[in-house]
């Protein structure tokens, strides 16, 4: 066990766990942050995806270490009362079927669009292509990705 | 009636001659009355109280919501004509969500039928879920029954305080009814222009008697069925505060995780917790009980791990070792099993419908086209894992928190493993990450109640994705051998069907391993062609892993094998595939016989919501013509067509492909739906679009496999799901329809893999008999 200091959604938490723990389980059982989801825990769907000083990140492969000393987003902090770009657009496409990989979706999207003010269907499909949602949602997200850039704008 | 006949009485309708019915019973008592506890009344047998349901047996001690009971309301409610709806002095309207919301849209589609009924306007509507009970009547989510069965009740529920709003108003205005009406969320007096709100008639509503009859409001006067209304719980979700079954937090809890027997029926030989103990953060190391085989709801047995976090508890497992009897299960090889399948599908099975005479149509054919088609086991795969938090009291007590599809099952379930009464289990039902018949089942919750009860503490259970996969109740495995024989215009004049699969029935009973009825009607029975001769027969596929039911159920293989057949006769008689898919439906007529005797029906009446093979032409017609059937297409792509009804619902599906680096590249999809009345046209389309991506995760990548009866798939990378990239545009149609609503959530997925095959059967002239798709 060691202590470390995570500054999640601008607010400092002290915690006292392995170097190894994944920020998943240190977000949710540890802090109580529970909007970021478990769903493969290897790195393979994105349902987990959480900001590192404004980056995206799988947090169930990366490390409570790792993650000390920078800055942590999580879909609860994205914005102050759910008006991100991306949070609009979603609510805008009607998204969310089961809406449990939302977050990482939303989270996902959120950090590479603000390298690409114009995102073609291409970037979409690259950039976005690794977040799974059995639901089926990927036609309304390629929308509202479109819909967030422009509000973005 | 056996365990499966309840929780799938849809499937089961009329087996047993009983009418296993849905439909809530029409007392609805005036809850807000003084005198609401002795409003119950013996009707038909069953005791009714607080507008209880069929659900409730003779004798049961009525049981009253916590909520109502504490203060006779929901929060501070004023007027509660019923148990589904409540409203407070300040208008607020709070309508109780008895289905469990998976992705579907119920928590929107429910309330929004019982505001329009009611005059509600939908911004001040307020969503509560309902807990695991049968006063609830029945709240399986599954089936494709919420609106399909419920509607006409849920109208019930708003009309019913619609009227007593009503004579509330009236006599404020000291005016007669007829001279009032109900607007937006208030009621008018236009003659003297006064008005008054929800609100302010609500105390007055309360004393006033409840009708036993209310009129429904033209359709004509629906502002939200029909339209498209943006989902309840929306924001929630896209700001990270919706709680799904892994959020709940109580002081106290613990996080755990179950190591189990690999293979189904196994037990753990011996086992040492020394390692596990030693990881960080383990606390304890727990056995859960196994129980025999059949495995029904029950939990599967295993070695707990219960930790101070979720990967405390996964590590714990990992250091774990452990030795398991294996059991009878171990002999299960799916590459063996196919054989056994496809030998039990080349001789002739247990004939379950006949016509005609096949063999002298064969006798006399000019062509003989024939085909067997494998469709392996797959997967739910919800992105959230099965998890539950269980609190096992000091005085005995369970409380669960529960994304499931079942509240009243895991109710039973956690009761009956714990040896305590129904009455002292609470089942609260979260979100659900995703369901698609999993969430069903009560396993994981009934395993949440025995880890707490080890432990004296709350405990929240969490499957890996590893076992959410390995220890699935799996779509069925099957094997199908078609025939027909065709006359010198290439007419079809015979249709021999042959399916074998293992029966859900087993994973609840022992079983003979012949598919019911229930499940042959699924699509295999049901074949709407106009061809004289037909015989269908089943096939024995013995039981050997757990196999549940999966969106749509066994219309996924029956619907397959029968659209792709149906391609290959278009092909061996040089037909246009739409052409002939026509032809083979034949003219416009009643097929209600099909589902006559003991074969059920999806809980319906035939009367109200009668089979036509009219309304799945038409489907065929407009889907073919907005995908620009018979159209010039770019280079190397093709068009395929498939058609399917099931759940009361039409569905046409054409999917345009083309074939790059041995891999079919799907462009687009076109589908056209009839499902009835429906509600909320938003949601029809997330549903189809959803089908779509379903359909072609199943078509391209879904297969799940056993070795020695062991999973060989454990997560994403061996069990892939349909990505972004690979989505293709897809247009939805709706038929417009004032038929009573058919089901929503499952008919869009049967026709979207064999539209695909049979596009590749266009492009290739090879026909795709084995799903997953795996060009040569």
């Amino acid at each position: 066990m060691a202590q470390f200091t995570l500054t999640v959604n601008g607010e400092e938490h002290g915690v006292d766990v392995p170097p190894d723990m994944p920020l998943l389980w240190v977000l949710r059982d540890t802090i109580g942050l529970t909007g970021t989801k478990y769903a493969c825990g290897i790195a393979l769907c994105g349902s987990c995806t959480v900001h590192l000083d404004g980056e995206a990140f799988r947090s169930c492969i990366t490390t409570v270490e790792s993650a000390a000393g920078k800055r942590v987003t999580t879909i609860e902090g994205l914005s102050e009362d759910g008006t991100h770009p991306v949070q609009q657009a979603w609510d805008e496409f009607n998204v969310p079927q089961c809406g449990y990989c939302q977050a990482g979706q939303i989270m996902n999207a959120a950090a590479w669009l603000k390298d690409y003010p114009n995102p073609t269907d291409d970037d979409i499909d690259r950039l976005q292509d690794g977040n799974l949602c059995r639901c089926g949602t990927y036609d309304r997200i390629r929308g509202a990705i479109k819909r967030a850039a422009e509000l973005a704008r | 009636m056996t365990v499966l006949e309840k929780e799938l009485p849809w499937l089961f309708e009329g087996k047993t001659g009983k009418k296993t019915s849905q439909k809530q019973e029409s007392v609805i008592a005036n809850v807000s009355r003084r005198d609401f506890l002795k409003s119950s009344a013996i009707v038909g047998g069953s005791v009714f109280i607080l507008g209880v349901w069929t659900g409730c047996q003779t004798g049961e001690v009525p049981y009253v919501d916590p909520r109502v009971a504490a203060s006779g309301t929901i929060g501070d409610a004023v007027f509660q004509p019923n148990i589904f709806l409540a409203i407070n002095e300040s208008g607020d309207v709070f309508i109780v969500c008895s289905r469990s919301e998976m992705g579907q849209g119920v928590r929107t589609g429910m309330p929004v039928v019982i505001a329009d009924e009611l005059g509600a306007d939908w911004n001040r509507v307020h969503v509560e879920q309902a807990d695991g009970h049968p006063m609830y009547g029945n709240q399986n989510t599954d089936g494709s029954t919420s609106v399909r069965l419920l509607f006409d009740d849920w109208r019930k529920v708003g009309a019913t305080a619609r009227e007593m709003l009503l004579a509330a108003a009236a006599e404020l205005f000291d005016a007669p009814v007829s001279e009032c009406k109900i607007d937006v969320h208030r009621a008018v007096h236009e003659a003297s222009g006064r008005e008054l709100e929800f609100g302010e008639l609500a105390i007055a509503a309360a004393s006033l008697p409840v009708p036993e009859n209310p009129s429904f409001i033209p359709r004509s006067e629906w502002r939200y069925i029909g339209t498209s209304v943006t989902g309840y719980d929306n924001r929630d979700i896209g700001t990270g505060t919706a709680v799904y079954g892994a959020d709940k937090r109580l002081d106290g809890m613990l996080f755990a995780s179950i190591e189990r027997s690999p293979v189904i029926g196994g037990k753990v030989k011996n086992y040492s917790a020394e390692a596990a103990l030693k990881v960080p953060g383990v606390i304890q190391v727990v056995d859960v009980p196994s129980t025999a085989l059949p495995p029904g709801h029950n939990a599967l047995g295993g070695v707990a791990i219960v930790a101070e976090n979720t990967w405390a508890s996964f590590r714990g497992r990992e250091a774990l070792q452990i030795e398991w009897d294996s059991g009878p299960n171990s002999s299960y090889n799916s590459d063996s099993y196919e054989e056994l399948l496809t030998k039990n599908v080349t001789n002739p099975g247990k004939a379950v419908r006949s016509e005609g005479d096949v063999p002298a149509a064969v006798a006399q054919a000019s062509n003989v086209v024939e085909a067997t088609y494998v469709v392996p086991m797959l997967a739910h795969a919800p992105m959230e894992p099965p998890c539950a938090v269980a609190w096992v009291k000091e005085d005995g007590s369970c409380e669960v928190w529960a994304p499931t599809q079942a509240p009243q099952t895991a109710r039973r379930m956690v009761a009956t493993t714990l040896g305590i009464e129904e009455d002292h289990v609470t089942i609260h039902v979260t979100l659900l990450g995703g369901a698609f018949g999993r969430k069903a089942k009560a396993d994981y919750v009934v395993e949440a109640a025995l880890v707490s009860r080890s432990v004296g503490a709350p405990v929240l259970l969490t499957w890996k994705r590893e076992d959410c996969m390995q220890f699935d109740y799996y779509h069925a495995p099957s094997v199908q051998y078609l025939q027909a024989a065709l006359d010198e215009n290439g007419k079809a004049m015979s249709w021999l069907h042959r399916t074998a699969f293992p029966p859900i029935s087993g994973t609840f009973a022992p079983t003979d391993g012949y598919p019911s009825d229930g499940e042959l009607g699924l699509g295999a029975l049901t074949l709407p062609y106009d061809i004289p001769n037909i015989l269908c027969e089943k096939g024995q596929a013995p039981w050997h892993v757990r196999i549940g039911w999966v969106r749509s159920v066994s219309n996924i293989h029956h619907a397959f094998a029968i659209n792709a057949f149906s391609a290959e006769l278009a092909q061996a008689a040089g037909r246009d595939q739409r052409d002939y898919l026509l032809e083979l439906l034949g003219p416009d007529r009643n097929l209600n016989h099909l589902f006559s005797g003991d074969r059920g029906y999806y809980g319906e009446d035939l009367a109200k919501q009668p089979y036509e093979s009219g309304r799945l032409r038409n489907v065929i017609e407009r889907v073919t013509e907005q995908a620009g059937w018979g159209n010039t297409l770019p280079d190397g792509h093709a068009l395929g067509v498939a058609a399917h009804y099931c759940f009361v619902s039409y569905v046409a599906f054409v999917v345009e492909a083309s074939i790059e680096n041995g891999r079919p590249i799907i462009h687009k999809a076109h589908c056209s739906i009839d499902c009835g009345t429906h509600v909320n046209t938003d949601r029809v389309k997330a549903q189809m679009e959803g089908a779509t991506v379903f359909g072609l995760t199943l078509a391209l990548n879904g297969k799940i496999t056993a070795t020695n009866g062991a999973i060989d798939q454990a997560n994403f990378d061996a069990y892939q799901l349909l990505r972004l990239n690979e989505m293709p545009e897809i247009h939805v149609d709706i038929v417009e329809s004032e038929a009573p609503p058919g089901g929503v959530g499952e008919p869009g997925l049967p026709p979207v893999a064999p539209a695909l095959t049979n596009a590749l059967l266009q492009l290739t002239g090879v026909p795709v008999r084995s799903l997953p798709i795996r060009l040569s």
